[in-house]
């Protein structure tokens, strides 16, 4: 009884820290609509800047409490003003740009701020020094207790009564919740919405920063708090209804609890614990506990995606006589070359499995990496548990990346928008977490060595060919797709649902099918990357791996069928000669994904239409 | 009052109005006829900035330029805008939404309080807690005036205040308009029911195609049988 009561109260107090990172995400997106990608970012600011206020103040003052509070409460502020600068700076450009580039400029800023945080406070992890009054415990039912976390406990509540008063009863709330609804009516009614959104986005970042602030104490300051986070709070957002507070306390609680219970019951497996609550939960409430449906804030605009024609011919000989290039690479390229045309080949394949969802299929998964990594994985396990050969691994990892497709997409292929997007990302940090912490299966961070091609296929030579016929071949395969009935009525169901529908098609199902393909391909590109490498780590399904698949098909332009193939070459090539000669390649990254957002808002192919359009308007008045 | 000369207005590459002009004379009411797409909604977004006029536009507010600027700005200079689809914010009860509304008093007019707006419109005070969502259409409507009415503005465009309610509302909301000019505003409606116009406008432009085909006082209509069969009659 009383290890329930104890674990129920740790439970309570972790749940304070995630509601304010969670509901800080929540009433941002909210009014802006922008899933803020950096409110990770944010929150770990707030740790450390805590810990070097904290530090400044205590050398001055003396260890006090109450210099502490203080320290906590300077750091928010900070950080809610650097989430106020970013939206003035970057986000208030880009509200009318589609909610894909929304997100990728807010994970740029991700990318920038961890360099800046690198270079500010270095690779260590900073723990809080914790004078005694920090390890002060309390007797609870014959059990110690650490009085902080009872503190921490009333935090939660505190803030929800205290948003509760801001946006019941002040104008700025009343606002705020109308501006949720209408915000062009709001702007016709004389409200100036800049002021708003940046007030918001105070709001919203200062939340993070105090949730960062207030785990200082028990945690410590370090880099990958961000991402961490960040995932986390999209399942508590997701669970409790995207845009609302009070959901986003209950399903805090509900998760936080979760995972106290877990951590003992289920030590290897909190997360997946985590994920059968969630998909509980949207199964009952598929838009969480006290969401409801997304009234589309930015208007259907009537917008037809152009039409996807098959490659001119020109196009057809170049590909293949790069092809063909490629294949001859061995006879007169260095092993160096050989190595980086096998992972070429697989990324251009990981591309576009990607791309056959968010192309024809207008699905924008931001978790694309797991079915990539679950490949890798596939191959790894099946040698390491199974001691299959390769042939049998490369059967492996397709199909264990597939059953994962079906299993995460029944629940998202549901969905649409940022939702969707979210809780791909979520089912991505999942399968990251398990791959992370369960050490007896998967390795943990060490991974998994020695995954080595059979003996035909150990020549560089012969493994670039394998990879060339795997995954240039699966590459035309998923090509054929696009033009066959099963693209067709992907493409219809992504334009009209409805429409497709009355005509017979199942929409969910056919864009599950899509899901499951991708899944599938992208597994495939995993097994041979694992083979081609000879090891798997979980690096491979990270957060940062999914955003390299989405640059690589932004960057070749989402509505053309070679799109993808070019993407993927020119950004792995520009990865491998521009990025890896600087050191800060994550501030550089971040910078130039930002800069391109601001430079093209409507997307590097909606640029050339807007300007071609333009040319034709002169023409025309 | 209000100047509009040469607007143009498109929808991405479809022309929605054409060389718009208008004036509208301090404390008339002025009714723009039309049928279902001819541009009367278009005419208001544009006005109120919420469709951006094509360049050479001119539209003038008290002797200001407000073509191009944002609709905040517009809406502060004194013009108030109720949409057709009325737009309440339906988790907002009455009151709140009579908040958003809220702008400072403007010199001149008397100021507009929840008090002075229920005695327009007795059927918003017996509701003032009510979240906008569950209120009837006409009630909704109600709402909607007496929301832009919070911001003291000095011209309101209304658009089709009467479309789609029940006769006795309609009577109410007539009568409403009434009190409104009666209070020194000046107003712009559109209107398909030319029955209603007649009721509460003193002058008419009837559009068509994005185009203003005639201008003059209703009776001057009521003379022109040929103009109202080729422009109103479904």
């Amino acid at each position: 009884m009383d290890f329930i009561l104890i674990q129920f109260l740790t439970g309570l107090s972790n749940a304070s820290a995630l509601f304010l990172i969670a509901s800080g995400l929540t009433v941002i997106f909210g009014v802006t609509r922008i899933v803020n990608f950096a409110h990770g970012s944010f929150y770990m600011l707030g740790a450390y800047l805590t810990w070097t206020i904290t530090r400044a103040l205590w050398d001055w003052g003396g260890r006090e409490p109450l210099l502490f509070v203080l320290a906590i409460l300077f750091a928010a502020l900070a950080v809610g003003a650097l989430g106020a600068l970013i939206e003035i700076v970057l986000l208030r450009r880009i509200y009318r740009a589609p909610e894909l580039f929304q997100l990728l400029a807010t994970f740029g800023v991700v990318l920038i701020i961890q360099d800046i945080a690198l270079a500010v406070w270095g690779p260590e992890d900073l723990p809080l020094p914790r004078p005694p009054w920090l390890r002060r415990f309390v007797e609870i039912a014959g059990s110690r207790f650490p009085q902080y976390d009872l503190i921490l406990i009333l935090v939660g509540p505190a803030v929800l009564a205290a948003l509760w008063f801001l946006f019941q009863r002040t104008r700025f709330g009343i606002l705020v919740r109308a501006a949720t609804q209408d915000r062009e009516m709001v702007a016709a009614l004389g409200v100036d919405q800049r002021i708003l959104f940046t007030g918001v986005f105070f709001l919203g970042s200062a939340l993070a920063g105090l949730g960062g602030a207030i785990v200082l104490p028990s945690q410590s300051a370090f880099l990958q708090m961000d991402l961490a986070i960040i995932a986390e709070a999209f399942v508590v957002v997701v669970v409790g209804g995207l845009g609302s507070v009070p959901g986003a306390f209950l399903a805090s609680l509900l998760i936080a609890e979760v995972q106290a219970f877990g951590i003992v019951l289920v030590p290897k497996a909190t997360l997946v614990l985590v994920f059968l609550v969630m998909a509980g939960v949207l199964i009952v409430r598929p838009y969480g506990l006290l969401g409801r449906p997304q009234a589309h804030a930015r208007a259907a605009t009537g917008t037809v995606e152009p039409v996807i024609r098959p490659a001119p011919a020109i196009l057809g000989w170049a590909g293949a006589v790069a092809l063909a290039l490629a294949a001859a690479a061995p006879f007169f390229a260095g092993p160096y070359a050989v190595t980086v045309l096998v992972e070429l080949a697989v990324f251009v394949l990981f591309a576009a499995s990607l791309h056959l969802m968010m192309g024809p299929g207008g699905i924008v998964s931001f978790g694309h990496a797991a079915y990539f990594g679950l490949g890798a994985y596939g191959a790894a396990l099946g040698l390491r548990f199974l001691a299959v050969p390769m042939e049998a691994g490369l059967v492996l990892a397709p199909l264990l990346a597939g059953l994962f497709g079906l299993v995460f997409g029944w629940f998202a292929v549901r969905l649409s928008g940022v939702y969707l997007a979210m809780l791909t990302l979520a089912f991505a940090q999942i399968v990251w977490a398990a791959a992370f912490q369960w050490v007896e299966f998967t390795g943990g961070d060490n991974g998994i060595l020695g995954v080595w091609p059979s003996d035909w296929a150990r020549g560089k030579a012969a493994y670039l060919w394998l990879a060339i016929v795997l995954c240039i071949g699966a590459t035309l395969l998923l090509r054929r797709m696009i033009h066959a009935p099963f693209g067709y009525a992907l493409r219809a169901a992504r334009d009209s649902e409805l429409r497709a529908e009355a005509i017979g098609l199942d929409a969910v199902r056919i864009r599950l099918g899509a899901f499951v393909i991708a899944a599938l391909g992208a597994g495939l590109a995993g097994g041979v990357y694992a083979y081609g490498k000879g090891s798997v780590f979980p690096t491979y399904i990270s957060i940062p791996k999914s955003i390299d698949a989405l640059l690589m098909v932004l960057l070749g332009g989402v509505q053309t069928v070679s799109g993808p193939i070019v993407g993927a070459l020119a950004y792995h090539t520009l990865f491998l000669t521009v990025l890896q000669a600087f050191a800060w390649w994550r501030l550089v990254l971040g910078l130039a994904i930002v800069l391109l957002v601001l430079a093209f808002p409507q997307g590097i192919a909606g640029f050339v239409r807007q300007r071609y359009e333009r040319a034709r308007g002169i023409e025309g008045a | 009052m209000l100047s509009i000369r040469h607007l143009d207005a498109f929808y991405g590459r479809a022309h929605i109005l054409r060389d718009v002009t208008l004036e509208v004379a301090r404390g008339e009411v002025l009714v723009l006829l039309g049928r279902n797409g001819a541009g009367k909604s278009t005419t208001m977004k544009a006005i109120m900035g919420l469709v951006r006029p094509a360049p050479g536009a001119s539209v003038r507010f008290d002797g200001t330029e407000i073509a191009g600027r944002a609709p905040h700005e517009i809406a502060r200079m004194g013009l108030g805008y109720v949409p057709e689809d009325r737009r309440i914010f339906t988790d907002l009860t009455v009151m709140e939404n009579l908040e958003v509304g809220r702008q400072p008093a403007r010199d001149g007019l008397e100021p507009w309080t929840p008090e002075r707006l229920f005695a327009i419109f007795p059927n918003l005070a017996r509701m003032r807690d009510r979240p906008g969502g569950r209120m009837s259409g006409g009630e909704q409507q109600m709402l909607t005036i007496a929301r832009t009415l919070m911001g003291n503005p000095r011209l309101v465009l209304l658009d089709e205040p009467s479309e789609g309610l029940a006769p006795v509302i309609v009577q109410q909301m007539a009568e409403a308009i009434a009190a409104v000019k009666a209070a020194g505003l000046t107003i712009v409606l559109s209107e398909q029911n030319l029955h209603f116009a007649r009721r509460v406008a003193d002058r008419a432009a009837i559009i068509e195609k994005g185009i203003v085909r005639w201008t003059g006082t209703l009776a001057a209509l009521d003379a022109e049988p040929d103009i109202k069969a080729q422009y109103l009659s479904v």
